[in-house]
């Protein structure tokens, strides 16, 4: 109005998008260069696992040119993702809830999208590091030799194919308290991923074992990431249609646990 | 001129719970108000609702003439919360930068950082700050958008008589940049100190609204306290012209308008009475007249044990 008279811009109303989710960004990925410990076992483990398994009986060939070095290089690729996105994400949220962290952002004019935008950004600038870290272990120790082409499809599998694991990170956190997070996320994901062969080779499971990870969507994310060296035991079609079918339960049940949340907070 | 932010026969109703049961209010560009209560009052569910972090049951709020939950009339206030956390070993810089960047046009870091008080402490970590120093964090992160109207909510809670003290300075040097300012207490010295205007609640409703003079004045009694020796006679007690009157064994404390009266009767029933003290009545007291409760500061202390009763 009278900024318009004197023939000046009217200010924005609001505050740029871009600017926003940079800062936010910038403050997810700050918070976890501060508090290594929130990560370190999921940068840690992965190749600690890699090293145990991987290069001590990894020289074994399953196919031309790949050495189970490669699938034991993949499979923690796998778990080193789909764990981020379950703990660090999934406990991470559960805590900001507990300190009201989330309220005080509720009550600024950030976009709560955006926030979540930048936590997800945060898990998957983790996941990179933490592959970068493996795959740096296996080419130089592991013996394991890919084109750029492939490394490219193998990163693909594995951020495309952790996405249900998102959703099943972002319903316990919405979900869970505080200290239910934690127990919850080992309760749920540590079996189900040992289940599902991400650690063992699922032929040495027990049989009852075994007729239960082919619902489980680790063991999908692990076909899938597999498959990349033509060792799946299913078709890429199928590990991606179980994926997406994963994707829409776990993420309809976060939706129903953020909703409940913010009813209980702010309706 | 159409008011910074508006209560319309708001209710809010949390389960069985009536929160606020009808709360009309308008404050005004320029404004400073004092929203005072006992805990569960209504106070902060009042400032929930003209925040847009609860919903009205029915009613309306509005901000800056817009829904409350609108970004654009939430670009333009700021808010202290009363329970809120933020992020681990973000430093002090850091999180305020943060928070500028949501807002359309912010003030540059450092002022925010100074306003608050908290130049040495820029580079500290929000988890290794003091009590003290962390509610001046939230101060800064409430200001440095360069709010037109700001909330706070209940802000020197917990923090020691010396840094309450800077804390209002702070307060009332932003408030003198001509910014509408909102914020709950139930110190009542915080709200006579700082507001023009009180807004008393109880129980889900306006009971009084008026600047702090008019609040007290409202009250023109006296506070009369006194120990019985011997037997205590409660009946005879209650029949002592007053508004409001305590026993606790022995310590009659009593407010009344006349004191003389009460005195007289006191000494012509012959009881014997010691310890007898008689002075003005504070904001606390003006609180009680209006509310026919005591502070809340005060029912902390005593809960167990105590006779109370309102009349006259």
């Amino acid at each position: 109005m009278n900024a318009a008279v004197a023939g000046r811009r009217p200010k924005p109303e609001v505050a740029p998008l871009g600017r926003m989710v940079a800062a936010q960004v910038r403050a997810t990925l700050l918070f976890y260069w501060r508090n290594p410990a929130f990560f370190v076992f999921s940068l840690v483990l992965p190749v600690f696992f890699y090293a145990f398994f991987g290069l001590a009986f990894g020289q074994q060939r399953v196919a031309r040119n790949i050495t189970v070095s490669y699938l034991i290089m993949a499979q923690m690729g796998a778990y080193a993702v789909s764990s981020i996105l379950v703990f660090n994400i999934g406990i991470g949220q559960a805590n900001r809830r507990a300190t009201g962290q989330d309220r005080l952002l509720r009550a600024t004019p950030l976009p709560s999208w955006v926030a979540l935008f930048a936590d997800v950004a945060g898990g998957l600038a983790l996941s990179l590091l933490s592959l970068l870290v493996l795959f740096v272990v296996a080419v130089a120790a592991g013996g394991v030799r890919l084109d750029l082409l492939e490394w490219g499809s193998l990163l693909l599998r594995l951020v495309l194919g952790s996405l249900p694991l998102l959703g099943l990170g972002l319903a316990i956190g919405y979900g869970a308290s505080q200290n239910a997070a934690p127990a919850l996320a080992n309760l749920i994901y540590l079996p189900m991923s040992f289940a599902s062969g991400m650690f063992i080779p699922i032929q040495t499971l027990p049989q009852f074992v075994r007729s239960i990870a082919h619902y489980l969507p680790t063991y999908h994310y692990t076909q899938l990431v597999l498959g990349q060296f033509n060792v799946s035991d299913e078709a890429l079609w199928q590990s991606a249609l179980w994926l997406v079918g994963w994707g829409i339960v776990l993420f309809a049940i976060a939706i129903r646990m953020y909703r409940l949340d913010q009813v209980r907070k702010f309706a | 001129m159409e008011p910074v932010v508006e209560l319309v026969r708001a209710h809010k109703r949390y389960g069985p719970v009536e929160a606020l049961r009808g709360v009309d209010l308008a404050i005004h560009r320029g404004e400073v108000v004092a929203m005072l209560g006992p805990n569960g009052a209504g106070k902060t569910t009042s400032i929930n609702l003209m925040l847009g972090l609860r919903r009205p049951t029915s009613g309306q709020a509005r901000l800056f003439g817009r829904d409350p939950g609108d970004r654009r009339a939430r670009s333009r206030c700021g808010v202290m919360l009363q329970e809120s956390g933020v992020p681990m070993g973000l430093r002090v810089r850091e999180l305020v930068e943060l928070f500028r960047a949501y807002y359309p046009d912010p003030m540059p870091a450092a002022r925010a950082v100074a306003l608050a008080g908290l130049e040495e402490q820029a580079r500290v970590p929000a988890n290794k700050l003091s009590g003290g120093q962390l509610r001046r964090l939230y101060y800064a992160l409430a200001i440095c958008g360069d709010p037109e109207l700001l909330f706070l909510d209940e802000p020197t809670v917990g923090l020691d008589v010396e840094s309450r003290r800077a804390f209002l300075d702070t307060v009332k040097e932003f408030a003198a940049e001509g910014r509408t300012i909102v914020l709950t207490t139930h110190y009542l010295e915080e709200a006579d100190e700082l507001a023009e205007r009180i807004i008393v609640i109880d129980r889900g409703k306006v009971i009084a609204d008026a600047p702090p003079g008019e609040i007290k004045s409202r009250v023109a009694g006296k506070r009369v306290s006194f120990d019985c020796a011997g037997p205590v006679d409660e009946a005879a007690l209650r029949e002592l012209p007053h508004r409001h009157l305590e026993l606790r064994g022995g310590h009659v404390r009593m407010l009344t308008n006349q004191p003389e009266e009460a005195l007289r009767e006191v000494f012509r029933r012959g009881l014997v009475i010691r310890n007898l003290e008689v002075t003005g009545a504070d904001l606390e007291e003006a609180f009680l007249a209006l509310t026919g409760r005591r502070a809340p500061a005060a029912e902390e202390a005593g809960r167990e044990g105590e006779v109370e009763e309102v009349a006259g």
